[in-house]
């Protein structure tokens, strides 16, 4: 009953949302008050309804109802809860059901809390999102139905992949598809601006809290995507260059450069027509990447379903998308008019400077990405494009940007003198270069990759502090006044510091952990020790527990499973291996790497134990039992710095979450108040 | 003023286009030598590749051709069901790698066997690599009902 509650709410939601594309935009046009108001109410039915879609969704996979064709092959009665509640987006359908109703929700709140917005380019916008939200909802319905029931009802499920049986999956997708899906507000808003023919700081205002939520969101989910890698797959990599995790990194790089972009356009009146295709590219490689993942035509720990039809249909919605608003964009482009006007060296040329190497590093990571499917396509040759191309075509952009990013961001509106700026940057760029000079020779000479990153991130870092400095007047007032003066800052001011802090950190994290990770692979019989690193391994035994032992057994396993998880009977089997981690005689850590097998699926899952501090990680893998019976294969890994790559990401989407709650985006507010001391100044 | 605008435009098209043509060449430059080919093992057989040459194989890993050396050293046979090509690997063998199942190697043909730098094996029971089906198809060694399951 709740199923087919479920099933007639999704199909209602369609109609909702045709009938809130067509009845605003066609009021809009004429002029028609009544016709446009209609979009707003619209949008929350259309969220009420997707919403108890989901909910029904939610409650076949928690009571395990295997009538449910999706439960049946994603679920077992015998899963921890938590994994129930969370499979309902472990699989291709449930999963495109969370993407609809996250567009739902974007769609919600702006009819929820725009009510400043002006009337036309609400309904305008309202009905491009919803839109995009029919494309999708008949997607879902008539490719992907999450509510088709199975003729005859099995007595238990084929269980979720074990990989996926993670709080890293948890929580996941659905932050990464409040990223990707949120960057559908800002196209929804370039688009409805096109349609409009107008473009002002008005509308830059609205849509940048948008566009930021959504790039918050993204980093969350890029960051937590990486770290689920980093400790599931039990490679000990953090980044694969995978097509899949590219996809989500090409809507951030452009996400990133339109948060930049927006700022001219809101204070300088500017680079219009490049912030709305910036907005349009953005949400077009949002779904580009839906494609590449959803499709099948690349193979992933992502790809649930090789369904050729799947792929075809959103082929269709993607190429609608893109060449329906790239058409509409030549021809009402040209048409806006950008006022402002700037010298080569100003704080818009540095905007400027940051969007064009941003936006080509995006290129060159779409071409890695998409270039092995051309290739077979136009020769039939089979490639594959790894992480040598990118450290070779991606890191030099990314070294221009770290390297330009405290001059740009102190410079002027208008006109600036980069003198000016140099000479009050000199000392950081002077401290930074003695850092990476000590830091080179602690490591006794050698490559120069980890000090000229972490040189690069302390220039970054003292960049930011040099303009807090400056900004607090601490040369004046002294130092009570300046921290006084500083707390009175506006929050996007703060925003800006912590997000490029962030970068930085996570530049040093990545810099450090390339250049100075060391790694052992042997065999090892218990009693054995292992040197990493400054450490050794103590390998103490290999212990099985059999299927239905309790989850929380000494002080070994996984700290995230065993707070969630407490006394649950384990739904696998496993070799749990005990190594002692030494620090001369101490012991530091007691490491459980663990070989897992689901029984259900028949699937062997490594669980790699590690051990973090903030000055490095230890990574521990145990690998298969020898024909001897009693050796193993051991890997084991010494990481410096590797959790600054994570809290970097989580650094700077503080920063991000800082500037949206700056009141000038107390939403649509500002229109109008005099513009005071509030008006930031990035 | 819209003299100015213009040169303000024609400023920010010389550096987009600047910063593009460095994209190009950088791409250009590294492309070819860092990407990796796909070759099946009769691909291979047939016109043996040079030894710089980083290359992907995959197929099926030949029943009872794994041996453990040394260390942790490995090696087996990949097979497409017309030719076979001795793999050589020192590590730690990903979870599912099994004889008889799929796999793919990364790395450089030398002397007559393929020295892996990486060994990919599916990622569940149901799921064969494109690229190995593929593969296998071309051999006519392909069954339908083995790769009709989603890949994870």
């Amino acid at each position: 009953m709740i199923v087919e509650l479920g099933h007639f709410a999704l199909t209602l939601a369609l109609a909702v949302a045709l009938f809130q594309a067509a009845v605003p935009l066609y009021g809009a046009g004429r002029g028609w008050v009544d016709w446009m108001r209609a979009a707003a109410p619209a949008a929350l039915v259309q969220f009420l309804l997707v919403g108890i879609a989901f909910a029904a969704l939610t409650h076949a996979f928690v009571t395990s109802d295997f009538s449910l064709r999706i439960v049946y092959e994603n679920s077992h009665s015998l899963k921890p809860a938590l994994y129930k509640f969370t499979g309902t987006w472990g699989n291709h359908e449930g999963s495109m059901l969370l993407w609809v109703l996250i567009l739902a929700l974007f769609g919600g709140l702006v009819a929820a809390f725009g009510r400043r917005l002006p009337l036309g380019l609400k309904a305008r916008t309202l009905s491009v999102q919803a839109m995009i939200a029919v494309a999708f909802l008949a997607f879902t319905i008539f490719t992907s139905n999450p509510f088709e029931r199975l003729p005859q009802i099995p007595l238990n499920g084929r269980d979720l992949n074990p990989l996926l049986q993670d709080i890293g999956l948890a929580i996941h997708p659905p932050f990464l598809y409040l990223g990707y899906v949120g960057l559908s507000m800002a196209f929804s808003f370039a688009v409805a601006a096109l349609i409009e023919g107008r473009v002002d700081a008005t509308w830059a205002r609205w849509v940048r809290p948008w566009t930021l939520a959504a790039w918050v969101a993204l980093t969350f989910g890029i960051a937590l995507g990486s770290y689920w890698a980093y400790y599931e797959l039990g490679w000990g990599g953090w980044w694969f260059w995978d097509p899949v995790e590219n996809a989500s990194f090409m809507p951030w790089l452009l996400a990133t450069a339109l948060l930049h972009s927006a700022i001219v356009v809101e204070k300088r009146s500017s680079l219009k027509v490049w912030t709305i295709l910036l907005a349009i590219l953005a949400f077009s490689l949002s779904l580009i990447g839906t494609f590449l993942v959803r499709s099948g035509v690349i193979t992933s720990v992502h790809a649930f379903a090789n369904d050729p039809d799947r792929g075809v249909f959103i082929l269709g919605i993607l190429g609608v998308a893109i060449i329906g608003s790239l058409t509409l964009f030549a021809i009402r482009a040209p048409a806006m008019r950008s006022e402002g006007v700037f010298q080569p060296v100003s704080r818009e040329a540095a905007l400027v400077f940051n969007n064009l190497v941003l936006a080509v590093a995006c290129a060159v990571v779409f071409v890695g990405t998409l270039g092995p499917l051309f290739r077979e396509f136009i020769d039939g040759e089979k490639i594959s494009v790894g992480a040598p191309f990118y450290e070779l075509a991606f890191t030099p952009f990314m070294v221009i940007l770290l390297l330009a990013l405290p001059v740009g961001a102190m410079l002027a509106w208008k006109r600036a003198s980069l003198g000016a700026v140099l000479a009050r940057l000199w000392w950081a760029g002077a401290a930074a270069l003695a850092i990476g000079g000590a830091v080179w020779a602690l490591q006794e000479g050698g490559a120069l990759l980890a000090p000229v990153g972490i040189a690069l991130a302390a220039w970054l870092i003292l960049g930011a502090l040099t303009e807090l400095w400056e900004r607090g007047g601490f040369a004046r007032t002294g130092f009570g006044g300046g921290l006084r003066r500083l707390a009175g800052l506006p929050r996007a001011d703060w925003g800006k510091w912590i997000a490029h802090a962030g970068l930085a950190l996570s530049a040093m994290g990545i810099a450090a952990l390339t250049a100075w990770e060391t790694e052992d692979i042997r065999l090892a019989k218990p009693g054995d020790r292992i040197p990493i690193g400054p450490y050794v391994l103590e390998f103490a035994g290999v212990e099985s527990l059999p299927l239905g032992a309790p989850f929380a057994i000494g002080q070994c396993g996984n700290e995230g499973e065993r707070a969630f998880k407490g006394t649950e009977a384990r739904n696998f089997r496993t070799e749990m291996g005990r190594f002692r981690l030494m620090d001369g005689d101490t012991q530091v850590a007691l490491m459980c790497p663990e070989k897992r097998d689901y029984p259900v699926q028949r699937m062997p899952t490594t669980e790699a134990a590690i051990d973090s501090t903030l000055a490095r990680d230890v990574y521990v893998v145990l690998g298969d039992r020898q024909t001897d019976g009693e050796s193993w294969a051991v890997r084991s890994y010494h990481k410096p710095l590797a959790a600054w790559i994570w809290l970097g990401c989580l650094v700077m989407g503080a920063g991000g979450l800082m500037s949206l709650s700056d009141r000038r985006f107390r939403v649509g507010t500002v229109a109008g108040r005099p513009r005071g001391k509030a008006v930031a100044a990035e | 003023m819209a003299s100015r605008k213009k040169i303000q435009r024609i400023r920010m098209l010389a550096f987009g286009f600047v910063a593009l043509v460095g994209a190009v060449v950088l791409v250009a430059l590294t492309f070819d030598d860092t990407i990796a080919f796909f070759k099946s093992p009769s691909e291979i057989v047939a016109a043996p590749p040079p030894p710089e040459q980083l290359l992907r194989i995959g197929g099926l890993v030949a029943e009872g051709s794994l041996v453990r050396g040394e260390g942790e050293t490995v090696s087996f046979d990949v097979t497409d069901g017309a030719a076979t090509v001795r793999v050589s690997f020192t590590g730690v063998l990903p979870d599912l790698f099994r004889e008889g199942q799929g796999v793919i190697a990364e790395g450089r043909m030398q002397g007559g066997t393929f020295a892996a730098q990486e060994v990919l094996a599916k990622h569940d029971e149901n799921y064969i690599p494109r690229e190995v089906a593929d593969a296998l198809k071309e051999q006519g060694h392909w069954q339908e009902d083995a790769g009709t399951g989603g890949g994870s």
